[in-house]
C-alpha cells in the first residue's frame, strides 16, 4: 500500500506529463494544417503531370527507344527501396508501420533471390529496420535540418537515386511512404518510381491531337527525372501530414489516459486519507473508552 | 471563338496563378510564342525566360526556370519548376540561378563520360539566365 505522500507524487507526476502530451497533441494540431495545406497545393501540380506523363509514356512507350527511367533495364534483379519517415518519434504507429511494409517488402523480395539495396529518409525508420536489414543500406538522408519541406528537398533525394540509376546500380525503386487519408487514418503505401508507372486515363482523351516540341522523346527524356522527383516531393508531403496526424491522435489518447489515470489516483488517495483519518478517531475513542 | 481561356500556373510548392487570360507569351523551347485562345493542342518544354500573361484585368508576368507548358484549345497549364512573380525577382535572386546554372555547366565540362548535348545544354541553360538578367534590366 503506497503512502500518501506517494499517491500524492504520482499524480503530480501524471499530472506534468498530461501537460506535456496536452501540448503536443496542439503543435501537432498546428502543424497538422500548415502541413495538408501545402500538400493541398502540391496537388495540382502533381495531377496535371501525371496527366501529361500518361498521355506521353502511352504514345511512346511501346517503342524500344523510349527512355530507360519508363522501360525499366529489362530486368528486375536489384531492387532500391526508398524508405520514408519522419525524423521524430512519439507518433503512434506511424513510423513502424511504414518500417513494417518496407521490411515484409524486402524480406519477400530476399526470399525471391533478388538483391535488395535501402535508401532511408528520416532518422526513425532507420532505426526501426535496421537489426533486420541493416546490412542492406546505401545510402540515408537527413531532413532532421528542415523546418519547412521545400521542392528542393526532393530534388536532392531523386538526384541520388537517378546517378546511382544511371551509374546500374539497381532495376526497379519503390518508395514507401504513409498516405494521409484523415488525422486518425494513415496508410503505408508502397509505390513503384522507377521504372515510371502512370494510371493512364480511362479514355483516351485528345492526346493524339497534340503537337509536341521539340520531340515527343526529347519531351519525355527531360520529364521523366522530374517524374522522379515529383513524386518523391508527394509522398514527404503526404508523409509529413501524416506523421503530424498520427502524433496528434497518439498525443490525443495519451492525453485522455493521463487523465483516467490521475482519476484513478485520486480516488485512492482520498480512500487512503479516509482510513487515515477513520483509524485515528477510533484509536481516539478507544482510548476514551479504555479510561 | 471565346476571347479567354482557363490558364494555370503551378509550380511544385503551389498555385500561383488560375484565372482566365486573352493571351500568354512563353518562353518555348524552340523560341518565344504566343498562345491565345483557340491555339492548337502543343506540349512544349520551357527555358528560362519570362511569361507574361495578359488577361481583361490587365497583364502580369513570371520569372521561371523551366518546366513545360500545355495548351488545350480553352485551356492552358503552364507547370514550372520555379516561377516568381517578375515584381518579386531581385538581382541577387537572379545570381543565384545564374550561379546554379554556371555550377551546373562546370560539373557537366569536368565529367569525362558524359555526353557533349549534356555540356551543350548546360551552357545553354547558363546564357539563357544571363539574357533573363539583361531582359529584366537589372
Amino acid at each position: 500500500m503506497p503512502s500518501l505522500k506517494d499517491l500524492k507524487n504520482r499524480i503530480e507526476s501524471v499530472k506534468s506529463t498530461r501537460k506535456i502530451t496536452k501540448a503536443m497533441q496542439m503543435v501537432a494540431a498546428a502543424k497538422l494544417r500548415r502541413a495538408q495545406e501545402s500538400a493541398e497545393e502540391a496537388r495540382p501540380y502533381a495531377e496535371r503531370f501525371n496527366a501529361v506523363m500518361a498521355d506521353l509514356a502511352a504514345s511512346v512507350g511501346g517503342s524500344d527507344s523510349a527512355p530507360k527511367l519508363l522501360r525499366g533495364t529489362g530486368s528486375d534483379q536489384v531492387h532500391l527501396l526508398v524508405v520514408m519517415t519522419a525524423e521524430r518519434g512519439l507518433c503512434g504507429g506511424f513510423n513502424s508501420n511504414i518500417a513494417k511494409l518496407a521490411r515484409n517488402h524486402a524480406q519477400r523480395l530476399q526470399a525471391e533471390g533478388k538483391t535488395v539495396k535501402i535508401l532511408t529518409v528520416g532518422k526513425k525508420g532507420r532505426d526501426a529496420i535496421k537489426r533486420d536489414v541493416g546490412e542492406l543500406f546505401v545510402g540515408h538522408v537527413d531532413l532532421s535540418n528542415v523546418k519547412r519541406l521545400s521542392y528542393a528537398d526532393a530534388q536532392g533525394i531523386a538526384k541520388q537515386v537517378l546517378t546511382s540509376f544511371d551509374a546500374g546500380e539497381f532495376d526497379v525503386a519503390t518508395i514507401f511512404y504513409s498516405k494521409f487519408v484523415n488525422v486518425v487514418t494513415q496508410v503505408p503505401t508502397a509505390q513503384q518510381i522507377i521504372p515510371a508507372k502512370f494510371e493512364t486515363a480511362e479514355e483516351p482523351s485528345a492526346t493524339a491531337l497534340y503537337d509536341y516540341e521539340p520531340s515527343e522523346e526529347a519531351i519525355l527524356a527531360e520529364l521523366l527525372p522530374k517524374g522522379v522527383a515529383t513524386a518523391i516531393f508527394s509522398a514527404l508531403l503526404e508523409n509529413g501530414a501524416s506523421e503530424q496526424g498520427a502524433r496528434m491522435s497518439a498525443m490525443d489518447n495519451a492525453t485522455r489516459n493521463a487523465g483516467d489515470m490521475i482519476d484513478k489516483l485520486t480516488i485512492e488517495y482520498n480512500r487512503s486519507r479516509q482510513a487515515v483519518i477513520t483509524n485515528e478517531l477510533i484509536e481516539i475513542i478507544s482510548g476514551a473508552e479504555a479510561l | 471563338m471565346a476571347d479567354t481561356m482557363q490558364f494555370d500556373l503551378v509550380s511544385p510548392e503551389r498555385r500561383l496563378a488560375s484565372l482566365p487570360v486573352s493571351a500568354v507569351r512563353l518562353p518555348g523551347a524552340e523560341g518565344e510564342m504566343t498562345a491565345m485562345p483557340g491555339h492548337a493542342p502543343v506540349i512544349t518544354t520551357l527555358r528560362p525566360g519570362v511569361l507574361r500573361i495578359e488577361s481583361p484585368e490587365g497583364t502580369s508576368e513570371f520569372v521561371v526556370t523551366g518546366g513545360f507548358a500545355e495548351l488545350g484549345g480553352e485551356s492552358m497549364s503552364v507547370l514550372a519548376e520555379k516561377a516568381v512573380p517578375l515584381s518579386e525577382m531581385t538581382r541577387a535572386h537572379l545570381d543565384e540561378l545564374i550561379e546554379d546554372a554556371r555550377t551546373a555547366h562546370e560539373a557537366a565540362k569536368a565529367a569525362p563520360e558524359v555526353e557533349q548535348n549534356l555540356v551543350d545544354e548546360a551552357a545553354k541553360l547558363l546564357a539563357d539566365m544571363e539574357a533573363l538578367g539583361d531582359h529584366m534590366s537589372l
